[in-house]
């Protein structure tokens, strides 16, 4: 077992560790955070993309042990603190970018990884880029339109501290 | 008063949890001391087992018990039933028995052997890893060709030549007599590629036992929880329904993939009262791939005789479908009522015929996925139509239209026992013509033809059945179960409703949808309306949702249901309002007295329900909840026009979908949002069938595609926006004229893309191709086309 510190969420975690852990379980079996989501067994689907250190990250490719020191942000910490949706969130349901609601955590992370790196993304760009986030409900069609959405309307912003402003309608 | 909500694209109300990771699925749940299991598949096709060793596993740690085949015999836990009884030409269906584990024969890769239950899932993992299973390796057949040879060995004995069934349809006379006088006959040989649903989340199943009250509780990835138990009860786990209860929680897609009772639910929750412990299992993906029911794997010829005009006279189909292993619960039907009545499709046909012969194979069982039989039937009819228009020289458009159904034939009889209600397929089509810009593809193509590029545009008109089904009609035709709906509505004291349904909601919205509907019925804000379901312990009863069976069918009942509320709320104003029941009027949230200003509020008539000190309590009881089921009258007949525009790059033969266009008639709209939301995600796995998907086994049985690296799921970049177009003519047998929207995506647009490949490579003499068309067989096809040398001018 392995001692390992990181912060999750903007909390300080400490957990003794198996080293052939993965990060999702930690989140998941050992945090409790059920919001990152294992989908496939061979790092395809995005279900589990969580914010390592700022940029989106298969928690399903990565060892427990090697996210020490770091900082991991999951879909429970995407939010802003008073529960406002983040504007990414927000726009997922503004234009139905979600049905069953089992990629959609994924999705909005790596969404909102792509319009921190890209302000205004192409229809095309934004395709490509969710290229390993896997949904089979919404044929990509609002979830797509949730990112062109989001990116017309002030774009990404911080996640966890969410601006009040609810992104509305175009 | 407040706004209408029926008909406007009100956001989801349950998008708030999935959006914050607040979603309780199956794996999110944790019992308290619950253990791990991990069954042992089988990675050979067919074998027959001489040993099974598990003395090394039961020492390794963690592990709490091992459980073989005989162990479940021994509990006399019944086999998985299969819910449809076809009867064919020569009398019943061969129906083999479904074991939770096998006990000496092996029948396909994934097939069950034992279970471990362990304190962790790597120990569960890992034991079972170690439990050593000697067999003797047996001859495979994978496919239907392998199936159908000359001494091929049989799957079952009781099935030789390895036939389940051998059904038909239709008249066989007027059909031969169709042909007789043909101008011309057109055929057509056709595969429809096996897929695996693959729902984003992977089953899953706890199973828990109260040693206190002897009570079992199993929570489960399905979309009809009641229905899982009434099996459990019945057939398998033999535990009466009222010692069991079955949670389906927040359920991550399904597809019909989740619709079938699976060994899992019953060995967790047998297993849980064997350990005293809570029981934990979850499906690996690659464990999803070989044990989650399949869809499609037709075999088909198709034959149209038409007229010198280009009239059909009679159509003949020849289908030959795989069953797999073991029968699925629903897959016997829909190979057969779910798929052949459909044939006659949007034309007015007047003799068809349709033969299926169904057969086992060493593979995966097949059942309902998305579209269920019309998908295969949608795509056979639509090929057929678009060869016979190149055939006859005919425009495709133009051959469509001649024999379509018009507006002034409804109720239209088929030849294929169907009474379509309503439908107007010449508007669809319209709708989507324009919507494609159809008069400016030649000058799109030529465009493309510039660039290199080969630009092609497909069609498909199709109809389809929804609402599954008046119950006496499916019985007549083997169905084992009823399949009405129910619905409770609860109005709590302070006016505020709790809505029950036996439907299931996995991604189709339901909370908002059903929401909707009891807003407009009862006058009061969404916000003070919560929907209940997929809790046996909490909904009475419901045979779950699948089919797009859950507004045609459940949503009659949501409305019987609060038609009985406005009655009886009725009778109580009439008391406070000291008036003739017959003289109130419910509106707007208000019941009054006709013509008077006399009025009591909604909420007002809950509270005196609930505290009748001023109530006609000798006549009426008090309280406000009423239960009501629904059986429909008819299937419920959605339809429309599926347009798809391709460009292909010769030098790759890579498929580009650059636009769909399509308009479909869903009947009454609740949510426009939702119910274009549907279509989408159904074009989605319709073109991914068309052009990505394919469950491939070698003849040894192998499932070559077994993971996401070598099934090729759709992605965000192989789609254009869709435009979704929708013309609706209310159905005429249900409250809300409502028809289903789950499936028609997946059904119309199969043929669409592929006579839009067709038309592309057309005048490079391809003649043919197959689902999917995967750039290297469009590469192929048209490196074959050219080295023959034919093209559309040489013929």
């Amino acid at each position: 077992m392995t001692s390992i510190t990181l912060r999750v969420n903007g909390k300080q975690v400490t957990a003794s560790v198996e080293p052939r852990l993965l990060l999702v379980e930690l989140l998941r079996e050992n945090l409790h955070l059920t919001g990152t989501h294992v989908g496939c067994d061979t790092s395809q689907c995005g279900a589990c993309t969580v914010f390592v250190d700022g940029a989106s990250m298969k928690s399903c490719t990565m060892l427990a042990v090697e996210a020490d020191g770091r900082e991991v942000t999951t879909i429970e910490g995407i939010a802003a603190k008073d529960g406002t949706l983040h504007p990414m969130q927000a726009a997922f349901k503004e234009c139905h970018g979600l049905q069953c609601g089992f990629c959609t955590p994924g999705m909005v992370i790596s969404s909102i990884d792509l319009l921190k790196r890209k302000k205004d993304p192409s229809e095309h760009e934004i395709r490509e880029w969710l290229e390993g986030n896997i949904c089979r409900c919404t044929g990509y069609h609002g979830i797509v339109k949730a990112v062109q959405h989001c990116a017309k309307n002030g774009g990404a912003g911080a996640v966890g501290d969410a601006t009040k402003k609810e992104s509305t309608n175009a | 008063m407040l706004e209408a909500k029926m008909g406007q694209p009100i956001r989801r109300k349950e998008d708030q949890r999935f959006l914050t990771g607040k979603g309780q699925y199956v794996d999110d749940l944790k019992r308290p001391n619950q253990t791990y299991a991990y069954i042992l598949r089988s990675q050979v096709a067919h074998a027959r087992i001489t040993g099974i060793d598990i003395s090394a596993a039961e020492q390794m740690p963690g592990v709490v018990a091992i459980f073989l085949g005989k162990d479940v015999e021994a509990d006399k836990i019944g086999t998985l039933p299969c819910g449809w009884l076809v009867t064919g030409k020569t009398g019943p269906m061969v129906e083999p028995p479904h074991p939770m584990l096998v006990t000496d024969t092996i029948r396909h890769v994934g097939d069950s052997i034992l279970m471990v239950v362990a304190d962790t899932k790597d120990q569960a993992k890992a034991a079972a890893q170690a439990c050593v299973v000697d067999y003797d390796m047996l001859p495979v057949v994978a496919s239907i060709a392998a199936a159908r040879a000359e001494g091929a060995p049989n799957v079952w004995e009781q099935a030789p030549g390895n036939l389940c069934y051998d059904w038909e349809i239709g008249d066989r006379a007027a059909t031969d007599a169709g042909f007789a006088k043909a101008h011309k006959i057109v055929t057509i040989e056709i595969t429809n590629n096996r897929l695996v649903p693959n729902a984003m989340e992977p089953r899953a199943a706890i199973g828990e036992y109260d040693s206190g009250t002897g009570d079992y509780t199993l929570w489960t990835t399905s979309q009809n929880p009641h229905l899982i138990r009434l099996l459990m009860a019945a057939f398998t786990l033999h535990v009466p329904e009222h010692k069991l209860r079955v949670v389906a929680p927040d359920v991550g897609g399904g597809f019909g993939s989740k619709i079938f009772h699976y060994a899992e639910e019953v060995l967790v929750t047998w297993a849980a009262q064997k350990v005293g412990r809570p029981v934990k299992w979850t499906c690996e993906r690659f464990e999803s791939f070989v044990t989650d029911a399949h869809g499609r794997d037709h075999v088909s010829t198709g034959r149209v005789a038409l007229s010198k005009e280009g009239d059909f006279l009679a159509m003949d189909f020849d289908t030959h479908a795989n069953m797999g292993a073991y029968l699925q619960l629903f897959a016997p039907s829909v190979a057969t009522y779910l798929y052949a009545p459909l044939l006659g499709g949007v034309y007015k046909t007047p003799a068809i015929h349709v033969n299926v012969k169904a057969y086992f194979t060493h593979t995966t069982p097949v059942d309902a996925y998305r579209g269920a039989g019309r998908p295969e039937a949608t795509y056979l009819l639509e090929r057929l139509v678009e060869k016979a228009a190149r055939e006859m020289n005919m425009d495709s458009i133009e051959i469509r239209r001649r024999n379509m159904i018009t507006t002034d034939m409804f109720p239209y009889q088929t030849p294929l026992a169907f009474q379509y209600d309503t439908g107007n397929f010449q508007a669809t089509l319209d709708m989507a013509l324009e919507a494609i810009d159809y008069k400016g593809f030649e000058a799109r193509r030529k465009e493309a033809l510039g660039r290199g590029k080969l630009r092609g545009l497909g069609f498909s008109t199709y109809v389809e059945a929804c609402g599954i089904a008046p119950s006496a009609v499916a019985g007549s035709l083997g169905a084992r179960a009823g399949l009405f709906e129910q619905a409770t509505v609860r109005v709590n004291p302070t006016g505020s409703v709790t809505l029950f349904t036996g439907t299931h909601s996995h991604g189709q919205g339901h909370e908002t949808t059903f929401a909707q509907i009891v807003a407009d019925q009862f006058g009061i804000p969404m916000e003070n309306i919560e929907h209940s379901h997929g809790d046996t312990a909490k909904t009475a009863f419901g045979m779950g949702s699948y089919g797009s069976r859950s507004l045609p069918v459940g949503g009659s009942a949501i409305i019987k249901a609060t038609a009985k509320v406005i009655e009886k709320g009725k009778k109580i104003a009439a008391h406070m309002l000291e008036a003739d029941v017959a003289d109130i009027e419910f509106k707007d949230g208000n019941f009054t007295v006709k013509g008077t200003d006399k009025a009591k509020a909604f909420g007002e008539i809950a509270f005196a329900a609930y505290v009748p000190h001023n109530y006609p309590l000798l006549t009426l009881e008090p309280g406000l909840e009423e239960q009501a089921y629904y059986d429909p009258l008819n299937f419920t007949f959605p339809g429309g026009t599926h347009i798809v525009e391709v460009e292909i790059d010769p030098e790759t033969g890579v498929v580009k979908v650059v636009d769909v266009a399509v308009a479909d008639d869903v009947g009454t709209i609740v949510n426009p949002m939702i119910v274009d939301g549907q279509i989408q995600g159904g074009l989605a796995q319709g073109i991914g069938q068309a052009l990505l998907e394919e469950a491939a086994y070698d003849e040894d049985g192998q499932l070559l595609t077994a993971s996401f690296m070598n099934y090729t799921m759709p992605r965000a970049g192989d789609f254009p926006f869709f435009k979704v177009g929708n013309h609706a003519t209310p159905c005429t047998h249900n409250p809300l004229g409502v028809k289903g929207v789950g499936e028609c995506g997946a059904i119309g647009v199969p043929p669409a893309v592929i006579n839009s490949v067709l038309d592309a490579l057309w005048s490079l003499g391809v003649r043919d191709m197959s689902m999917p068309a995967s750039p290297q067989k469009v590469w192929r096809a048209i490196q074959e086309a050219k080295a023959k040398g034919t093209s559309a001018d040489a013929e």
